[in-house]
């Protein structure tokens, strides 16, 4: 068993905000005393990931997610438990910790707003202190898996939001971090950029066997990436496995989507009817009862062509989270 | 060995911020040329005000006559435009949209950036100041008993000047960890500055207590020395003194810049990145 690259030991963060009521009176009270809240952004998680593994990191909105991102790459100091990225501990931003590292973040630009990126990207060049000859090599192939060429020598304003985000990518890889966070990296774009930048984190991976920790809110990204997931809620571990098992622990429902050549049929008494169209009829059953009900269907009714699928993953995802804030 | 490379990665970093700088600084031509207008705007009318005051009462005050006030406050626009800094206004804006994450990520501390973006603006708006200069001198007639050993004490004076007040300023700046309303701070300081620097007269028109007051604070060594210096109208000893000031503040200002960062980055790493 390798030394992981990740690992994390009951970490938490608290947040202490102070609370006031509105109006005029509440104003004035909280001048001489502040009433301050606990909030338990990151409850105690546990978790460790292997060096070159993709994982991704799940969970609704305010889940902790990125508190635990920023924690892991040194912007927050936790307020207990511990944690280790590539055997530092990140939030004593050693040097040599933050050059092998790298945080990129939906819309936060580290581009330099009015100069092209190729600018920015040599300006990291001096910050990383990175030789030519390495970073002529990397910029190429980030060029080339991210489709760049043209957009190199526009002034960074005048970029489409994925053009940016690209540009934002390859800056942030130039100096080959080996672990590297990336929180919401598809967010804002179209379907086509999406896919690119999904297929070019697969890739880069691939190339360069960096460990990728991943949040992202499109279940697209998570299938095309991510073996394994976390699901964390309220700053607590849901679930740390397989996607396939997640689906597997969290769905109670199968859908079974069944042809037939009578399209009056009543089909109520076999499951919920989700849909019904010229015939086709989906139909959501008890996961338990998927067999015997594929069974009945058959033995009864002229069927034509039957399948039985799972549920969406944002159906299933879904269903964890409203379960669990229940 | 070590501390060679550090040197030279460093330097690489300067010179790289510097294209970088001057690449996204000639793009904004016009706010750089306002900005411009209102440096040389403010001593421009201290220098007027004060020829006035001392024509009026027999041609000299405070041993300054008109043609002395006029250097006075030409070579103090020289010298405000070599040290100033506009970090103190930027430094809330960067805590409040959380642009300091990107900033701490990257492995060199991010003063360095700081100083070389300051200083490559200097060189494009140098030039155009003494252009200006110069043609305040043509209408003003400026006239200073400088010696030659002052002209260069002037240069490490003008040196040490720009340091102080850069490291004093970035300092100040990190109140906007601790609070939004940074703009009292820098009302307060920019007050002292105007009073105790030397920029609204000459410190010598001052009450003896106030100029003991202003030898004691650091404001004088950021600015009104090295002008008072270069213009002839200190002796060889107050010149070393001021020197030995500046150096002192020079190391105090760098102690405290250390132990206020660290202590800001930890406020900034438990409230929220």
């Amino acid at each position: 068993m390798p030394e992981p690259a990740i690992h994390l030991h009951e970490l938490c963060k608290t947040y202490r905000v102070p609370e006031r009521e509105s109006g005029m009176g509440a104003a004035v009270k909280s001048l001489f005393h502040r009433r301050m809240q606990d909030i338990k952004a990151v409850d105690g998680l546990t978790f460790d990931v292997a060096p070159g593994e993709i994982v991704g990191f799940l969970g609704p909105n305010g889940a902790g997610k990125t508190t635990t991102l920023k924690m892991l790459s040194g912007l927050l100091h936790p307020t207990g438990g511990e944690g280790r990225v590539l055997g530092a501990i990140p939030w004593q931003r050693e040097r040599a910790f933050l050059r092998q590292i790298t945080l990129v973040m939906g819309q936060r630009n580290q581009l330099v707003w009015d100069i092209p990126a190729a600018d920015s990207f040599e300006l990291n060049r001096a910050i990383y202190r990175l030789p030519a000859a390495d970073f002529r090599r990397t910029l190429d192939e980030l060029t080339g898996l991210l489709e760049l060429g043209p957009l190199l020598k526009k002034p960074v304003r005048n970029l489409s939001l994925g053009e940016r985000m690209k540009c934002e990518i390859a800056a942030a890889l130039l100096h080959r971090p080996k672990v590297v966070f990336l929180d919401e990296p598809t967010i804002g774009l179209d379907v086509t950029m999406q896919r690119r930048i999904r297929s070019f984190i697969a890739e880069y991976n691939r190339r360069s066997g960096a460990t990728v920790l991943l949040t992202s809110h499109y279940m697209a990204d998570v299938e095309a990436l991510c073996k394994r997931v976390i699901v964390i809620h309220h700053g607590r571990l849901l679930f740390d496995g397989d996607l396939s098992a997640l689906v597997q622990k969290f769905t109670a429902h199968k859908t079974i989507v069944v042809q037939l050549e009578d399209c009056q049929a009543d089909l109520h008494t076999y499951g919920e009817v989700l849909n019904c169209e010229d015939g086709r009829f989906t139909l959501k059953v008890p996961k338990a009862r998927t067999a015997r009900v594929t069974e009945r269907l058959l033995a009864d009714l002229p069927v034509i062509d039957l399948l039985v699928e799972d549920p969406p993953i944002e159906e299933v995802i879904d269903t964890v989270f409203t379960q669990e804030a229940g | 060995m070590s501390l060679l490379l550090e040197l030279r990665g460093l330097l690489k970093l300067y010179a790289q911020q510097f294209k970088t700088t001057f690449a996204s600084m000639v793009q904004y031509r016009a706010s750089l040329l306002i900005w411009m207008i209102s440096q040389v705007l403010e001593p421009l009318v201290y220098l007027i005000v004060w020829s006035t005051v001392s024509n009026g009462s027999g041609g000299s005050v405070g041993g300054y006559t008109a043609r002395g006030f006029a250097a006075y406050y030409l070579a103090l626009m020289l010298v405000n435009q070599v040290t100033y800094t506009w970090i103190m206004w930027e430094y809330e804006y960067r805590v409040r949209q959380g642009l300091l994450s990107a900033a701490l990520l990257k492995p060199v501390h991010p003063i360095h950036s700081d100083i070389s973006d300051n200083l490559s603006s200097k060189l494009i708006t140098l030039p155009i100041l003494l252009v200006i200069v110069g043609i305040l001198s043509l209408i003003f007639h400026p006239a200073a008993a400088t010696a030659w050993w002052a002209v260069l004490a002037f240069l490490p004076a003008l040196a040490l000047a720009f340091l102080v007040r850069f490291l004093i300023e970035w300092t100040l700046a990190l109140a906007a960890f601790w609070t939004t309303r940074v703009n009292a701070i820098n009302q307060v300081y920019f007050i002292l500055m105007l009073f105790l620097a030397g920029q609204i007269a000459p410190l010598t028109l001052f009450p003896r207590w106030l100029q003991i007051v202003a030898d004691i604070l650091p404001f004088r060594w950021m600015l009104g020395f090295p002008v008072e210096l270069l213009l002839g109208r200190l002796t060889p000893v107050q010149a070393l003194e001021g020197l030995g000031a500046q150096a002192a503040w020079l190391i105090l200002s760098l102690v405290l810049i250390r132990s206020i960062w660290r202590a800001g980055v930890r406020v900034y790493s438990a409230v929220g990145a």
